[in-house]
């Protein structure tokens, strides 16, 4: 048994008397695509914000690669190799697709200021290497059409398509993903489970989804947590945890 | 139509990708060399002013085009940077030395300013701005051991290199370097990875983080590096001025600022350049137009004040992009023309959503 | 001489007696901020032209105080009526920032108005209270202060009872969370912030009209919008009863500043306030919490 890749170890968030996750404990496996299910209010989206330091975990901690980063400043997160999506997508409406994509690099480094300033024939070499990177997602996810776009004005399906590509760019070893397909018509969304399964064979990325629809989770997910109100309620493959009556009870309905 | 034939991702970064531009911009900096050979020198005079101003403009579009954090008080470090400025000449440092050191002062108090309004957004950092300028400019007057007070100071004499500086066409060609010294430097970050952390911050911080955007600091360095660019337009001021005074630097000026970077169209330095441009050449554009005027309206003094206030009011409501929008516009019709859609800028109805939970 | 206890006694009374204008002229700010989310930085200028235009009435045309106040004060408030229905209205639902600049605008354009219709020098109005108070208990008490007083107690009791028990005034603060929501629901949206501002132009103009006695009517009157921006920032961000709190302890800190530190902090007490609470507590003393859900 191999040693997980993320563990939350009993871990708790609570906002004045409100307990938004108690007592949490889940391991993510290396190469797995882990789907996160439950009603609303669950604590799905707070275990997320949890993990990339948007929340402070009240108790209990967070291990990446058996490291403690639940007192990690937020913005040193993505520099460990987690990247993450958004429910309420988050893009940088103004610029172009590119140029988002190009932000996921930011953890790789932009150059020294002054280069940056003077526009050095490094500096130059530097761009081109970042933009090829990014050409290489653009190639992965379809969006050559949309390169030079804004993405304020883009549809939703192609804006949700925008997020992942981002946080692919960053090179994460695990990928958080807020509801991917929420929003999406069944042909997108099966063509996202394409792409989640090719970025965790081809690409070696570990995905952790937090998803609602169920056909999405049956098509790729490897293993499937529930969780409801705040805790974990049961785990294991997909079908068991769909036949397992508390899930039933809480979530799915009979 | 334009097509872009690139083969290397260099070319599509470049500031310059066509020959037509090569060639426009290569005139426009023909042009401005000439000028002074055509004009009065009062005219001259008035354009380095208007080239100080571009410098503070794009100082601000920084801050607030480019980060999105609002500063209604900018006038302040223009008074920082002029007032230091003139105090390091009085001790006998030379102008080369003096201006950029000013710069950097007033970008300390930048920092100053932006450390604590990290987690200060919009409406109330414009409050805070704004009260920022109108404290700064009581403590000018206040502090009469270093700046002369509200009887003002003397500013020594600018000169480079042992070249006076004092002549009006001297001036203008030293403000002309400095212009485009900052534009390029400028357009140079902005393309690269500390511009692209500017605009991050500004669009969305959330994301921002999530892609390992240390937010604070970057707008901390947002905020310094705006103060100093706009201290280096205040050290280029006090020489144009010659002599300092407290009410040289008032809210009014923060809030020309602020037309010219709103005006001009945020998040683009042409559209600082233009908006600079617009704003500063109003005053006199208006003393022309007065004698169309009936006379009483004419004799009392608010006309300027209005019709600035007009100017930005139509923008607000008909080309939010400003004038850069209205240039990009113009310049979709050429490049795609005869195909140009006439909707192709339409802006969508939008309701009002509280923007308290941001 | 004054003693210690006499001079605190004078300088406290001084205090409330500012501190009431102040409040009076953050009540119409705060009055739209509830209702449309707009900064109105055109206050001070409407308060100016209203007191001008007093000014006029009494000085021009000879009207005694009572008509004037009551005429510039429903014109005010018919214009501003017009002002949101035909200009601010326009930028409903685009961000913040839009509102910001447009209300600059338009104090630039009022101020040049101003300016323009009734010059630049400072003017005053004579008031049936001016120069005349009473001494309690060894403090000078001006009537005219306490009539402002008065006027901005009366003031912010109805507008808080409207807000809260007046089904208009509850619309008012549904429009200002979600205005398509509340247009769904049936409340007439454009119209009731049209109102909010006729409302907000009033109690501007009443303010304006008892600060001249006071103050000099000048232009730079407008400054006194950001005394107020203080004053809301105290008492806390879109509440009412704060927005008096806030202004009346601006106005006590001012007047304290003034005799008890050193030369120069009277000017700058209020915006050094201002700054000190925004990065501390921005909240204020009675202000909501704001938080955003990622």
């Amino acid at each position: 048994m191999t040693a997980p890749l993320l563990h939350l170890d009993r871990v708790g968030l609570a906002f004045g008397g409100l307990k938004a996750v108690s007592d949490l404990t889940i391991e993510v496996r290396p190469g797995e695509v882990l789907a996160v299910i439950g009603p609303n209010g669950a604590g799905k989206t707070s275990m997320l914000n949890l993990v990339t330091r948007v929340f402070r975990a009240t108790s209990g901690q967070i291990l990446f690669k058996g490291r403690d980063i639940s007192r990690l400043p937020r913005q040193q997160i993505a520099h460990l190799g987690i990247a993450r999506t958004f429910q309420n997508i988050e893009l940088f409406d103004a610029a172009t697709v590119l140029d988002n994509l190009l932000l996921g690099r930011h953890r790789f480094g932009g150059g020294p200021w002054w280069a940056q300033l003077l526009r050095t024939p490094s500096l130059t070499r530097l761009e081109e290497e970042h933009r090829a990177r990014v050409e290489s997602v653009i190639e992965f996810l379809d969006l050559s059409v949309w390169r030079g776009a804004m993405v304020g004005g883009l549809p939703y399906g192609v804006r949700k398509v925008v997020e992942l590509g981002r946080a692919l760019a960053s090179g994460p070893e695990v990928l958080f993903l807020d509801e991917p397909a929420s929003g999406l018509n069944p042909e997108e969304t099966r063509r996202l489970a394409f792409w989640i399964d090719d970025i965790r064979t081809d690409l070696g990325i570990t995905v952790v989804m937090i998803e609602h629809d169920m056909s999405l989770v049956n098509a790729i997910a490897d293993r499937v947590i529930c969780m409801a109100q705040g805790r974990v309620l049961a785990q294991g493959s997909p079908a068991d945890v769909q036949a397992h009556p508390d899930v039933v009870a809480a979530y799915l309905g009979g | 139509m334009r097509f872009d034939y690139h083969t290397r991702y260099r070319q599509s970064f470049a500031l310059l990708n066509s020959p037509a531009s090569w060639v426009l911009y290569g005139l426009l900096l023909v042009a401005l060399l000439a000028l002074p050979q055509f004009l009065s020198t009062y005219m001259v005079g008035e354009l380095s002013y208007v080239l100080i101003l571009c410098v503070a403009a794009m100082g601000l579009m920084v801050l607030t085009g480019f980060t999105g954090q609002i500063s209604l008080g900018h006038a302040a470090f223009v008074a920082i940077g002029a007032y230091a400025h003139a105090w390091l000449m009085a001790q006998g440092l030379p102008m080369i030395v003096a201006m950029p050191l000013a710069a950097l002062i007033a970008g300390f108090a930048g920092l100053v300013v932006g450390i604590p309004a990290i987690r200060v957004h919009g409406l109330y950092l414009a409050m805070v701005t704004l009260a920022f300028s109108v404290v700064v400019e009581q403590v000018i007057g206040l502090w009469r051991s270093v700046t002369g007070g509200f009887t003002g100071m003397l500013v020594a004499r600018a000169e480079l290199f042992g070249l006076s500086l004092t002549s009006p066409r001297a001036f203008y060609y030293f403000a002309l370097a400095v212009v485009v010294l900052v534009l390029l430097g400028l357009l140079n970050l902005l393309r690269s990875g500390i511009g692209r952390s500017f605009t991050g911050v500004r669009d969305s911080e959330a994301a921002a983080y999530a892609l390992g955007i240390d937010v604070a600091r970057v707008k901390a360095g947002a905020f310094a590096l705006s103060a100093a660019i706009t201290g280096l337009a205040g050290a280029m001021m006090a020489h144009h001025i010659g002599y300092l005074t407290p009410d040289a630097f008032t809210l009014l000026l923060s809030l020309d600022l602020v037309l010219m970077v709103v005006i001009g169209g945020l998040g683009s330095l042409r559209g600082a350049i233009l908006g600079a441009i617009l704003i500063s050449m109003l005053p006199n554009a208006i003393s022309a137009l007065k004698g169309f005027l009936p006379a009483a309206m004419s004799r009392q003094f608010g006309l300027e004040i209005f019709v600035a206030g007009a100017v930005l009011a139509f923008f607000v409501l008909f080309e939010p992009r400003g004038l850069n929008g209205r240039w990009l516009k113009i310049r979709a019709f050429l490049e795609s023309f005869p195909l140009y859609r006439r909707d192709m800028f339409r802006r969508q109805k939008t309701y009002m959503k509280s923007e308290r939970n941001r | 001489m004054m003693g210690a206890f006499e001079l605190f006694a004078q300088v406290t009374v001084n205090g409330i007696a500012t501190g009431a204008i102040y409040a009076l002229v953050a009540l119409g700010i705060v009055l739209i901020y509830k209702a449309t989310e707009v900064l109105n930085f055109a206050h001070g200028d409407i308060l100016v032209f209203a007191a001008f235009s007093a000014w006029a009435l009494m000085s021009w045309w000879g009207l005694p105080f009572w008509a004037a106040l009551l005429i510039a004060a429903g014109a005010v408030g018919v214009l501003s009526y017009g002002l949101d229905a035909v200009v601010i209205r326009r930028i409903a639902g685009q961000p913040q920032f839009a509102g910001v600049m447009l209300t600059i605008a338009l104090a630039f354009m009022i101020r040049g108005i101003v300016g323009m219709t009734y010059g630049t020098e400072a003017q005053t109005i004579a008031t049936p209270w001016s120069g005349q108070s009473t001494t309690v208990l060894g403090v000078a008490v001006g009537h005219l202060s306490v009539v402002i007083m008065l006027v901005v107690l009366a003031i912010t009791a109805g507008l808080w009872l409207f807000f809260r028990h007046t089904k208009l005034g509850i619309a008012m603060q549904a429009a200002s969370q979600n205005q398509l929501a509340a247009h769904l629901n049936g409340v007439r949206v454009k119209r009731l912030n049209s109102l909010v501002w006729a409302l907000a132009g009033a109690t501007a103009a009443v303010a304006g009209i008892f600060l001249a006695p006071i103050a000099f009517v000048d232009t730079s009157l407008w400054l006194i919008t950001l005394k107020a921006l203080a004053a809301i920032v105290l008492g806390g961000f879109g509440s009412l009863p704060g927005a008096v709190i806030g202004g009346i302890l601006i106005g006590l800190i001012e007047q304290y500043a003034g005799v008890y530190l050193p030369h120069g902090f009277k000017d700058i007490a209020a915006y050094l306030v201002l700054i000190a609470v925004l990065i501390i507590h921005p909240r204020g003393l009675m202000g909501e919490a704001h938080g955003r859900r990622v």
